[in-house]
């Protein structure tokens, strides 16, 4: 064989003749490639295209539309799964806004609840500082009437003292000389002057 | 991918047999190769026919959280639909099955290449070929029967200057419209076939220490290591040429679809 290099070639037996034992034919056809050695061609072709056939009949028939069929099938579950999980998303977004506008709403009434009931409270407030206010004053009114009128009785009650003590006096004094008007009025006159 | 050395009675050598494991032989007995003769090519393509059905059938289950399988085959599945789609255009989909079919037979091919004693069906230029000028002329033909003859628009740079920067730009377009096949199929095949004789001949270097003690200590660890990292990139290019291959195919198909520039 043309391709076989020897180091050390044994004397009287080249390896080729070994190799010839077990490759006749070959050994006789091969030139230095065997890729270049065209009568193996046929028989290369031949088998090549059978066994290319087989594998298209095997990958067109049986693999490809199987495959297809899973690949398109999980990408299906796949999508549908994630088109599930966005609507539960935006479930959860819609019951939180629910949620929050509740509980505006609940802060708002009971805003209102409480302005409402300050409202009332205060009313009631005023209109009971507003009774309040005119029975301290009636009261007050009538206390000052009434200190007024003890007061008139008592300069009253002083001029009469005065005019009583003034006659006795001017009796046990002068006898029979008793002018009860004159003296009232001298009275009268002293105490306003006095006064 | 196996170590291949021989000591050929009592003299010892170092025998290197990198082309070896792409020979096409048959498989009961000996004999000529016909075309209909079951060889390791029949073997290792049966083996991927195999590895492709079980990736599918146990990787068809039909659970919305899939199992490991199902994962790996529906990985694969939208890993080359997007593919098609984003790279071939929308109007490419329909494609999609031939597609998924190349890429699973060469992803197949180029990993069961890998494992020791194996025969990489990828590496074999009649393979590529086939597979590149199926690409090519259902490519051309769907370009034709698409949009006539205004699939030649393809060559025609409409955005170029003048006239004859026009024309000499089509002659090129032309060219390497038809290189196309060539290189798609030697890019792949080419990838496969260097990466696995390299290994071959690092595998030949292994055994020099029962050679030659002295030097074999130091060269024995080394091609060993050198075979674990060449493997290594060998996993990473059995992946990308399959993707790059069925990803070329996704850009003639667009070019097919989309011809004017």
């Amino acid at each position: 064989m043309a391709t076989e290099t020897h180091v050390v070639e044994a004397a009287g037996r080249g390896a080729g003749n070994h190799e010839g034992v077990a490759y006749p034919a070959a050994d006789a056809a091969a030139p230095g490639m065997p890729q270049l050695d065209f009568s193996t061609f046929p028989n290369q072709i031949f088998w090549l295209v059978l066994t290319l056939i087989a594998i298209y009949l095997l990958v067109a028939k049986f693999a490809l539309p199987r495959i297809g069929g899973v690949l398109a099938d999980r990408r299906k579950t796949i999508e549908s799964d994630i088109s599930a999980a966005e609507d539960i998303r935006r479930k959860a977004v819609e019951a939180e806004e629910a949620y929050n506008k509740a509980l505006s709403d609940a802060r708002a009434q009971a805003r209102d609840i409480i302005a409402e009931a300050k409202a009332a409270v205060q009313k009631d407030l005023d209109a009971a500082n507003a009774e309040a206010d005119a029975e301290i004053a009636a009261s007050a009114a009538e206390a000052e009437k009434s200190i007024a009128e003890i007061r008139s009785g008592a300069d009253r009650m002083v001029s009469e003292v005065a005019h009583e003590i003034a006659q006795d006096i001017v009796a046990a004094a002068v006898p029979g000389m008793v002018d009860e008007a004159e003296i009232a009025a001298a009275v009268d006159r002293r105490v306003k002057g006095g006064a | 991918m196996a170590t291949e050395t021989e000591s050929h009675g009592g003299e010892e050598g170092l025998v290197f047999h990198p082309m070896d494991q792409f020979l096409v032989t048959p498989l009961f007995g000996g004999g000529e190769v016909h075309w209909y003769t079951p060889t390791n090519v029949t073997l290792w393509m049966a083996l991927t026919l195999l590895g492709v059905a079980c990736l599918l059938v146990m990787g068809g289950g039909r659970a919305i959280v899939p199992s490991r399988f199902q994962s790996v085959a529906e990985l694969s599945y939208t890993f080359i639909h997007k593919m098609v789609e984003d790279v071939g255009s929308r109007e490419a989909l329909p494609y999609f099955p031939l597609i998924f079919t190349s890429f699973l037979f060469i992803v197949f091919s180029n990993f069961l290449g890998l494992l020791p004693l194996a025969f990489t069906t990828t590496s074999h230029i009649a393979v590529t070929a086939v597979l590149a000028m199926a690409v090519f002329l259902g490519v051309t033909v769907l370009g034709f029967a698409k949009h006539g003859l205004g699939f030649l628009k393809l060559f025609w740079v409409s955005s170029a200057p003048t006239v004859a920067l026009r024309v000499i730009l089509a002659l090129i377009e032309v060219i390497s419209y038809f290189v196309r096949p060539v290189s798609h199929s030697i890019r792949l095949a080419g990838n496969m076939m260097a990466g696995h004789a390299v290994i071959k001949v690092f595998a030949a270097f292994a055994p020099l220490v029962t050679i030659s003690f002295g030097l074999g200590v130091l060269v024995t660890p080394l091609s060993i290591l050198a075979i674990t990292a060449i493997y290594a990139l060998e996993v990473l290019v059995a992946f990308i040429q399959a993707y790059v291959f069925t990803i070329l195919t996704c850009v003639y198909l667009r070019d097919a679809l989309h011809p004017s520039h």
